[in-house]
């Protein structure tokens, strides 16, 4: 069938204008924002003074690793807690209770991120309810203040993120066949081996696809480090923010954004690389 | 192990009460905030000080409600315009690309289908920065160039509708082209056989036939656009959205009225999610 060109231009050119207007130019920008600075006599001139501040400052490379650190535990945690959740949903509900069981596991992530770290934000802190649940109990004397720690952080990350990795993982685990495992169970594997040679080998590429949509988000996260890390959360975002609202020096900020840009590319690149995935199959 | 194998009762047992404590770490935050919203305290926090409604309807002055607490209101009506517009110009633009993508085809495809897909991996502080950078820019251009200033390129309404929309139009465009993928082409070539135009088959046939993934494509685009925080963050001037409003109040000590928020929050995104997955059901 031919298509006239105008038929052509019409999908094509709003495209092409999304493109290269919000997505090509922008990401240019930063990066010749990047390289820009002031001399001695407050002239715009191009220098490598962003990123070199970067390097012989500690702070700042202490925290893109930490950020990048953390994000890599979180990826972790959140694949431990979704495994058994995903094979149960997929592998062990009755038939009936599965289809309630997916509506329950994405419901709360329909919820704005902020409203649900404000939640945890109530039952953690140190008037918060669990406190006052565990006074009532005897279970402690003194209020403990949950709130503003790494651990804490890393929880509400792990809850923000879970959606991502669990609902992949769902989906392969509905494309293996049970008789593998029944096989499997007949000439006398255990669970463990059943888990090591058959289950998690054939949920490779949802592994992968989740891990990768988890670990971008944690690292590119600022609402849940800045409220449930406390002052010292120290997260690389907060830093680009701060160079940008609070101190604004965008040129500074770019270097950071455009750094962690890189980082992000890079590891998700990598997961694809080793893999064998393509960025369109992990999207869908 | 699987339901057609026999399982022992303490691994039935083990694994409901995972689940069972999953599901809790999922909702705990959301019923806390929800179950708060009634409390007759001035305290987001226990003990329960009897059922009041206060924190939607109090007129003042000791207690206002949500419902005469203009500034909430007015960054709910903010987030409302913001989600309209930008559901709009991504359903239109998404289904436009995926029509680009699935039925033309024209040099440079593939660094095109790349770039679409990228927003999937740039972080949304990033997209925000350089959207913020690039306004800057094109901003000072037309300032020098030709003496003219235009507000949208300075942080306001407008930036946020594009900075939004430049990431939420590759999840249209993935959902639609998906739907696409399944669209017999037989039917088109019968349409245009028997003499219709180009565009009366477009409009008749193959949008009727997409239109239940455009509406959940534009359910999920409005949900989306409505609670983003990292990208609005940056391109925000003085018409904050809910989530950025709703932020700078937890962070600066918070009310139960933004228990009451967050429950109309997560009453009405219930409720846009079921409409979603009912027509995403109808899709399959």
């Amino acid at each position: 069938m031919t298509r006239s060109r105008l038929g052509f231009w019409i999908f094509f050119a709003p495209v092409l204008l999304w493109l290269l207007l919000l997505i090509i130019l922008p990401h240019l920008d930063l990066l010749t924002m990047s390289f820009r600075g002031e001399d001695d006599y407050g002239d715009a001139v191009w220098t490598m003074q962003n990123y070199m501040n970067f390097f012989t400052e500690p702070v700042y490379w202490f925290t893109f690793v930490r950020t990048a650190l953390y994000a890599i535990i979180t990826t972790f945690i959140t694949f431990l807690l979704a495994m058994p959740v995903s094979f149960y949903i997929a592998k062990l509900a009755r038939t009936r209770v599965q289809g309630a069981l997916m509506i329950l596991l994405l419901l709360p992530f329909w919820v704005s991120e902020l409203v649900r770290i404000y939640g945890w934000m109530i039952l953690l802190r140190e008037s918060g309810v669990l406190n006052f649940l565990m006074l009532k109990l005897g279970i402690i004397d003194t209020p403990i203040e949950m709130l503003y720690n790494d651990a804490t952080m890393i929880m509400g990350l792990v809850y923000t993120s879970m959606l991502f990795m669990v609902v992949p993982l769902i989906s392969v685990m509905e494309s293996l066949d049970d008789s593998l495992i029944e096989a499997a169970h007949d000439l006398g594997a255990g669970p463990l081996t059943i888990w090591r040679t058959i289950i998690i080998p054939h949920c490779k590429p949802g592994i992968t696809s989740g891990a990768i949509v988890v670990f971008m988000l944690a690292l590119g996260n600022y609402l849940t480090p800045n409220l449930m890390g406390g002052k010292n959360s120290l997260w690389f975002t907060e830093q680009i923010y701060n160079q940008f609202i609070a101190s604004f020096n965008w040129n500074q900020g770019s270097a950071f954004g455009f750094l962690l840009l890189v980082l992000s590319s890079l590891i998700i690149w990598v997961g694809l690389k080793v893999t064998g995935q393509k960025l369109g199959e992990v999207a869908s | 192990m699987i339901r057609s194998l026999p399982r022992s009762k303490t691994y039935n047992w083990s694994f409901n009460l995972f689940i069972l404590a999953y599901f809790t770490f999922l909702f705990a935050p959301l019923l806390v905030t929800c179950v708060l919203a009634f409390n007759d305290s001035n305290y987001p926090s226990l003990p329960w000080q009897g059922f009041s409604l206060d924190w939607f309807l109090a007129a003042g002055p000791e207690r206002i409600g949500l419902f005469h607490d203009e500034q909430n209101l007015r960054s709910i009506l903010t987030s409302f315009q913001t989600a309209f517009f930008v559901s709009i110009l991504s359903v239109v633009v998404g289904t436009c690309a995926s029509f680009l993508f699935e039925k033309e085809n024209f040099r440079f495809k593939g660094v095109l289908y790349f770039l679409m897909l990228a927003p999937l991996v740039i972080p949304g502080v990033i997209l925000g920065i350089s959207l913020l950078l690039a306004a800057n820019t094109a901003g000072m251009f037309f300032e020098d160039t030709f003496g003219l200033d235009f507000d949208v390129f300075r942080p306001s309404f407008w930036l946020v509708v594009f900075g939004q929309f430049s990431f939420i139009t590759t999840f249209v465009t993935l959902v639609v082209s998906a739907r696409l993928r399944k669209f017999d082409i037989s039917l088109e070539e019968a349409a245009l056989n028997l003499g219709a135009t180009q565009f009366g088959v477009i409009w008749h046939i193959t949008l009727i036939f997409l239109r239940p993934a455009i509406i959940g494509a534009w359910a999920v685009a409005f949900l989306m656009s409505f609670e983003n925080f990292n990208t609005t963050l940056f391109l925000v001037g003085s018409e904050p959205t809910l989530p950025i409003n709703l932020y700078l109040q937890v962070r600066d000590g918070s009310t139960p009225v933004i228990n009451a928020i967050s429950l109309m929050l997560i009453v009405g995104t219930s409720l846009l999610a079921m409409v979603n997955l009912y027509f995403t059901r109808k899709d399959e």
